[in-house]
């Protein structure tokens, strides 16, 4: 048959990811830290409302938007996070995941044409979304010397008439950037300023450890024009239980609503009942997984120091991206070698945006023996390195 | 720092005082000093080891005792309970709200060995009322920590 497939799918980079998970699966021994998901389980209780629902027979559809119940659970928490109200029967939709929402979301406000600014480096989904959703993606480098944070500045010169919706994704996957409240108000002027939407995915908003997380909605102005995107995979260590949710203005969520009706129905039953339990009882067992990420994260930010690998101090989710430029290879280059030599694995900071060349993203959702482990093989390998480069 | 440092100690009493340090983000000084206070005023209490000891080839009976009893004038519950903790095969004596007083636990080489204790000196102090021993079979978790698995990292390695 001729011209089989979508061009639009076909044209569509692979995830850069894919080909990295590929090697590191033919190798049974590799140490990894280069998962995207918490160590943790579930906390027993969540887990445990979830099974009573399938013990209740509770196995069937829920509304398309999600559990009353949920939604009102998601609204509660939004206003003690972030001091932000939401019409639990309007504004809020239950999602397949947070990425999910980045999807239908792209899909209900964009048109052909339409400019989406995404700052890279950044999660992987949100440039192909913008694409199959009919937007051109726009992409906004961000520096390391700015820790990874987007400027206004950035985000004027970005900006044209075509531009409808930015996409702001912190604290950032992979370099665990924040954006602090000052942070936000200077771009939050030019989004007001260029009358423009946005798209905000907090998901790793729990995960942040110098202040508390700041939401882009709650400044003046931003509510009425952001997507607050959030899930329950980092903050309750439930990603394979795939649900997450949108809040928005109402005449956004009906549109989303309809394809998310259309192409899925509903979310996971079983997950939603789990996730009112986490909700509600389930802020202990976050603060103890960030005291953990936490203590992590100084590990690793000592260690690298300590082998003096440039790397500034990441304050959000549980990755921190080292610079690599000193040893003269591509991130790419770099990590096979890694892989190769030590089988410790790390994902090239390509993977998340050309941008990202020079960088590697490490995870520290691993418990402190198996990092230790590979930051021993890694600082290795590093002294290996550049005893070769002074022997040439 | 305090209650951070408790919790990760309670965990890993072993753990080298630099790497302390650097996972709660202080100085290595303010850490040795504050677990000097901490054990100067009695809340560090001792740095145990867990040990299951049945995957050893050393023979062990452990049993928990409800023991009801007469609280004397003047003394409450203290004064038997000391009497009973003095013993050194008892491992712990709480004092339990409930259908019982004192909740003994014990060790011992042998199920005789631990019956002989019930019988010839729990049961014959003055004011116990009644006893019910209950032999532990199989220790499932203990202090925290699971003892009859392995944590297994079941993750994708690679993952977005």
């Amino acid at each position: 048959m001729k011209d089989m497939l979508s061009k639009q799918a076909v044209s569509l980079k692979p995830s850069g990811i894919r080909k990295f998970f590929d090697l590191v699966s033919e190798m049974d021994d590799a140490i990894s830290l280069g998962v995207g998901e918490p160590d943790f389980d579930t906390p027993w209780h969540i887990r445990d409302e979830g099974i009573y629902s399938l013990e209740k027979g509770r196995t069937f559809y829920t509304s398309n938007a999600g559990l009353k119940e949920l939604k009102e659970e998601i609204c509660k928490y939004t206003e003690r996070k972030q001091g932000v109200t939401y019409d639990p029967a309007h504004e809020v939709l239950v999602t397949v995941g947070g990425s999910e929402a980045i999807d239908i979301g792209m899909r209900a406000v964009l048109n052909p044409g339409d400019e989406v600014l995404i700052p890279q480096p950044s999660f992987v989904s949100y440039e192909p979304c913008a694409i199959m959703a009919g937007g051109v993606p726009v992409i906004i480098e961000l520096k390391a010397e700015n820790e990874f944070r987007l400027t206004a500045q950035e985000l004027e010169n970005a900006i044209t008439d075509k531009t409808k919706l930015l996409v702001l994704p912190f604290p950032n996957n992979p370099t665990g950037a924040i954006m602090e409240k000052k942070d936000l108000e200077e771009i939050a002027a030019v989004i007001r300023k260029h009358d423009i939407l946005v798209m905000s995915d907090e998901i790793y908003a729990e995960l942040t450890y110098k202040e508390k997380h700041v939401s882009i909605t709650e400044i003046e102005g931003m509510q009425e024009r952001t997507i607050l995107i959030n899930g329950f995979s980092k903050a309750f260590a439930m990603t394979g239980w795939r649900l997450g949710y949108a809040c928005g203005p109402r005449v956004i969520l009906e549109q989303m609503l309809k394809l998310h009706q259309f192409a899925i129905m509903c979310a996971p039953t079983t997950s939603q009942y789990a996730a009112v339990e986490a909700l509600k009882n389930g802020d202990d067992d976050v603060a103890e997984m960030r005291t953990a990420y936490n203590q992590r994260r100084r590990y690793l930010m000592n260690a690298f120091r300590e082998m003096k690998l440039e790397c500034f101090e990441p304050f959000g989710a549980f990755y921190i991206f080292p610079c690599i430029k000193e040893f003269g290879m591509t991130s790419e280059e770099f990590a096979e070698r890694l892989l190769a030599e030590e089988k410790v694995a790390v994902v090239p900071g390509t993977a998340f945006g050309d941008c990202g060349e020079g960088f590697l993203r490490i995870s520290y959702a691993y418990s402190m023996d198996n990092l230790k482990l590979a930051i021993g093989k890694i600082g290795e390998f590093i002294e290996r390195i550049r005893q070769q480069e002074k022997k040439r | 720092m305090r209650e951070e440092l408790l919790a990760i100690i309670e965990r890993n009493s072993r753990i080298d005082l630099k790497e302390l340090a650097v996972i709660l983000g202080a100085e290595e000084i303010d850490v040795v000093n504050e677990l000097q206070a901490l054990e100067e005023e009695g809340i560090i209490c001792g740095y145990h080891t867990m040990i299951d000891w049945e995957k050893t080839s050393i023979e062990k009976v452990s049993a928990l005792i409800e023991v009801r009893v007469t609280p004397q004038r003047g003394q409450g519950f203290d004064n038997i309970a000391e009497r009973i903790y003095k013993y050194p095969e008892v491992t712990s004596v709480y004092l339990i709200s409930g259908g019982y007083d004192l909740l003994v636990s014990l060790e011992g080489k042998s199920l005789k060995e631990i019956s002989g204790f019930v019988s010839d000196k729990l049961s014959t102090l003055d004011s116990v009322l009644s006893t019910a021993t209950h032999f532990i079979l199989k220790k499932y978790k203990d202090h925290g920590t699971i003892l009859t698995k392995k944590y297994e990292d079941t993750r994708e390695k690679v993952t977005p």
